[in-house]
């Protein structure tokens, strides 16, 4: 019996989402630990092109990745409205804390789990394996991003000659 | 209410780890024959407290073994047994043997139980042959003696000491529970000696308002009816002493009334009973000088008071107040003040263009800011920081084991073991350490026959020593040995094809070659050493410290080898260099010096490498925004600066756009939310809250030599 109360089904997570090129893409809202404005980067050599470098989170180094880079969208240079999610992840060992450069945040939605649909096969490019699945909010797509797999692949990622 | 006990489990390892590294090294000292008073009771209180702490947490096997070897122990405090070298031994045996067993226990791991099972019956055989002390051969009988591994009195059960019963009068303090003491256990203990009649006193129990229910306030009287020694007695109660009042009274024939009171807080020395009883037979015990005067038992009490009171003050001058404080915690600090002067520089930044009367006093300000951060920082750092003599410690004994195995003689001499370092350097420096001087015991030191027959004392040396040296420590390890075999190592070298046949190498590269992987001039392979790993370790671990190896060698006259490390790992001395926008830091250790190239100095070779001419030497110039594929302001040699540096021996020009300013940089991983590159020793915040990576110049070399190789490749094959 509904008592005005708004139920959610078992096992329902908040996503937060946010716009890159046009597309929005959505994160477990658990993983996120803050928003921060753009503040620059330190390159890092031998590093593929869409781990922008690292970046200073108080006294803490951290990495940053340009999620168009790394979907392979046109890139955008990173500027004032440029935002960096942190995301706490887990890799095999230990727990990691990473940045990745949006262009906007966008909305917090509840997705129930059975509101997930499976991706379609994309072949073999950089966003299937990143991807958890697809869901719509309002007649929109939103792809859910497995963060953890996204970042753990950026940073084991093979060195730049 | 139901204590969680687990909770202490690690303070009591920590405790119990310390207190054996305490033990051995009293045992150490204990030289054959001379029994030190003092030394015995260390060792007897390590055993003791460990017992306690193992009934406590009901780790029931270290218990009983420390039981066995406290007993042991408690005859030598008591002078009826002598100290002799197979005693030490066997102690040093039970102390590993302890280690091991509360390892085992700390990890959950099993036991190895037939080692425990061996050590203890050995001791017990030890027991069970009376001591050649004295005392032994007057008290006890040999056939009683042999009962005691049975008995579960820690002495040997003499006639004279029995009494037919004893009357106690049991006032426990009212901490005695909060201490996990519980007089429940005592009183069962007491009967398990012998029949006991208990009454409990209730009189002092306040008025239930005022009732606190963890404070006890009963109190009992005993009888114990059966012939029990008195120590027995005492043992039971040994691990509430000080926290009670404990009257003893004994009944039946040659009674005798001896009082313990509240004050000291060291066991109380058996030997007052022996003094009493058998005072012409304890004057030749070497061991019992402290109660050797006093013939009545009262006196006797309180001069084995005031000795424990007068051994007090030195057992507790090398611990003059010290709390225990986990790494993570010191380590956040650090990274906290850490943060606080780069907040500290940021405003400075800010205050720099600042005009006016206010903006002065506000620099003014911020200048002291900064100095009073500075000293926050290194007192922080000073935290971290722990004498030598933690690695020192464990050289004794390995020194005195293996020499015994090899038969050689050795004097083992420490100097500098108050010289402090960074805890995690230390923890890293005490395997190479180890390494070193097992290398030196057995390939240095040469046998006392041949010692003797090359006019040598027979007695070789190792002498391990540290001191501070600029901003560095130096520890060296040198012995009086054969010195390396120049020769033999270059024989060796050439045979495996590290040097080439008709190549002359100097003196240093020579002695460097024993660092080679896998290199070993031994002709047997020991147990010991001469396998060829170790050497490598030992130079490639130092080196992970950012530290340096030297070997000097004299033939016959024997081997140094010198390590200098850095204070601490957690800041590092580094010259800020700019390379197009971006800043790196170089560590200074690293750095010979910056030239301002002139072009005579260039020369190209065949390829289009360059080298560039340094007095006798031609050095590879290493174009940093080429191996780091960055954009640079210069490309010309002539416009930048070539900075000189330094990595195992080998040496190279760095080309960088400009310097900038020398400071400490506080250093942070890379590895801990990225991973490991090659080249970067991690990377610290600059005064402007900005990241700059900090190079690892072995790494750069490294990088540089694989892509030379890859440049001269591609060119071969085009």
């Amino acid at each position: 019996m509904n008592i005005g109360l708004e139920s959610e089904p078992e096992g329902t997570s908040q996503y937060l989402t946010f716009v890159c090129a046009g597309e929005e893409y959505g994160v477990e809202i658990l993983c996120v630990q803050e928003i921060k404005g753009w503040e620059g980067v330190t390159r890092v050599p031998y590093t593929p092109p869409y781990l922008l470098g690292v970046m200073n989170l108080r006294g803490v180094i951290v990495p940053v990745i340009d999620l168009r880079m790394r979907f392979g969208l046109a890139p955008r240079a990173a500027g004032g409205s440029t935002v960096v999610i942190v995301v706490r992840v887990r890799d095999a060992r230990a727990e990691k804390t990473a940045g990745i450069v949006v262009d906007a945040v966008s909305e917090v939605y509840s997705v129930a789990p059975d509101s997930i649909k499976p991706t379609p096969d994309l072949g073999p490019v950089a966003e299937a394996a990143c991807v958890r699945g697809l869901t719509s909010v309002d007649n929109k797509m939103v792809m859910l991003l497995d963060i953890d797999a996204l970042v753990t692949s950026c940073i084991a990622a093979p060195e730049r000659p | 209410m139901t204590l969680d006990l687990a909770q202490f489990h690690d303070t009591f390892f920590a405790e119990s780890f310390e207190a054996l590294d305490s033990m051995e090294n009293a045992l150490l000292k204990l030289s054959a024959g001379d029994a030190d008073f003092e030394l015995i009771n260390t060792i007897f209180r390590v055993a003791h407290s460990i017992k306690g702490g193992a009934a406590t947490f009901g780790f029931s096997e270290v218990a009983s073994f420390t039981h066995t070897l406290e007993t042991l122990l408690d005859q030598l405090r008591g002078g009826k047994r002598r100290v002799d070298a197979t005693l030490v031994d066997t102690l040093l045996r039970s102390g590993d043997l302890m280690r091991a067993m509360l390892l085992a226990t700390q990890q959950k791991q099993p036991l190895d139980k037939t080692r425990v099972a061996a050590l203890h019956a050995e001791i017990e055989l030890i027991l069970a042959t009376p001591g050649d002390s004295p005392t032994t051969t007057v008290a006890a009988p040999p056939a009683n003696a042999a009962q005691v591994p049975q008995a579960p009195s820690p002495v040997q059960l003499s006639p004279e000491e029995t009494r037919s019963g004893w009357r106690i009068h049991f006032i426990p303090g009212p901490k005695l529970l909060r201490h996990g003491n519980d007089p429940l256990r005592l009183l069962r203990e007491l009967t398990t000696l012998a029949p006991c009649d208990v009454r409990v006193d209730a009189k002092w129990i306040p008025p239930l308002s005022e009732l606190d229910p963890e404070e006890c306030r009963l109190s009992w009287r005993i009888e114990v009816n059966g012939p029990v020694q008195e120590s027995a007695i005492k043992a039971v109660f040994d691990w509430v002493e000080g926290e009670c009042d404990l009257k003893l009274e004994a009944f039946g024939p040659a009674a005798e009334t001896s009082e313990m009171m509240p004050a000291p807080k060291i066991p109380p020395p058996v030997e007052e009973v022996a003094a009493a009883v058998a005072p012409p037979a304890i004057e030749s015990a070497p061991a019992v000088e402290a109660s050797l005067a006093p013939k009545n038992n009262a006196a006797s009490t309180q001069a084995a008071a005031s000795a424990a009171a007068a051994a007090l003050p030195s057992a507790a001058a090398g611990d003059g107040g010290s709390i225990r404080v986990s790494i993570e915690k010191i380590d956040e600090l650090l990274n906290s003040v850490g943060e606080l002067v780069i907040t500290q520089s940021v405003l400075s930044q800010l205050a720099a263009p600042l005009e006016g009367h206010d903006a002065e006093a506000l620099r003014n300000a911020l200048g002291q800011l900064e100095r009073h951060m500075r000293n926050l920082q290194e007192s922080v750092m000073r935290v971290r920081m722990l004498p030598i003599s933690f690695v020192f410690n464990r050289f004794p004994r390995l020194v005195r084991d293996l020499g015994q195995r090899l038969g050689k003689k050795i004097e083992l001499r420490l100097t500098g073991d108050s010289t402090e370092l960074d805890k995690t350097v230390l923890e890293k420096i005490g395997d190479p350490l180890v390494h070193l001087v097992r290398n030196a015991i057995d390939h240095g030191i040469e046998t006392p026959e041949v010692r003797l027959a090359a006019g040598k004392a027979a007695h070789g040396v190792i002498e391990l020593s540290a001191y501070h040296k600029g901003g560095n420590v130096i520890v060296e390890v040198s012995d009086d040995g054969g010195g390396l075999k120049r020769e033999r190592i270059l024989a060796k070298a050439r045979e495996r094809g590290l040097v080439g046949a008709d190549e002359e190498l100097s003196e240093e590269r020579v002695f460097n070659l024993i660092f080679a992987p896998g290199f070993s001039t031994a002709d047997v392979v020991s147990d010991v050493s001469g396998r060829g790993v170790g050497m490598d370790v030992v130079k490639r671990n130092i080196n992970e410290l950012g530290g340096h190896v030297q070997i000097h060698s004299t033939p016959g006259q024997g081997s140094m080898v010198r390590i200098r490390l850095p204070l601490t790992l957690a800041i590092l001395d580094g010259q800020l260099a700019r390379v197009g926008s971006e800043v790196y830091v170089v560590p200074i250790v690293s750095i010979v010096e910056t030239i301002q190239v002139r072009a005579e100095q260039v020369n190209s070779l065949a390829s289009r490498a360059q080298v560039f001419r340094l007095r006798d030497d031609y050095l590879p110039i290493v174009r940093l925004y080429e191996l780091f594929g960055i954009e640079p302001q210069y490309t010309d040699l002539l416009d930048g600066l070539l900075m000189i540096v330094e990595a195992d021996g080998k040496r190279v020009g760095l080309f960088v756009d400009e310097l900038m300013s020398q400071q400490q940089v506080v250093i942070k991983s890379l590895e801990t939310n990225f991973r490991p590159v090659v080249g970067l020793a991690g990377a610290t915040m600059l005064g402007d809250g900005r990241v700059a990576l900090i190079l690892d110049i072995p790494g750069v070399i490294s990088r540089f030599q694989a892509q030379e190789t890859r440049r001269s490749t591609a060119q071969q094959a085009a």
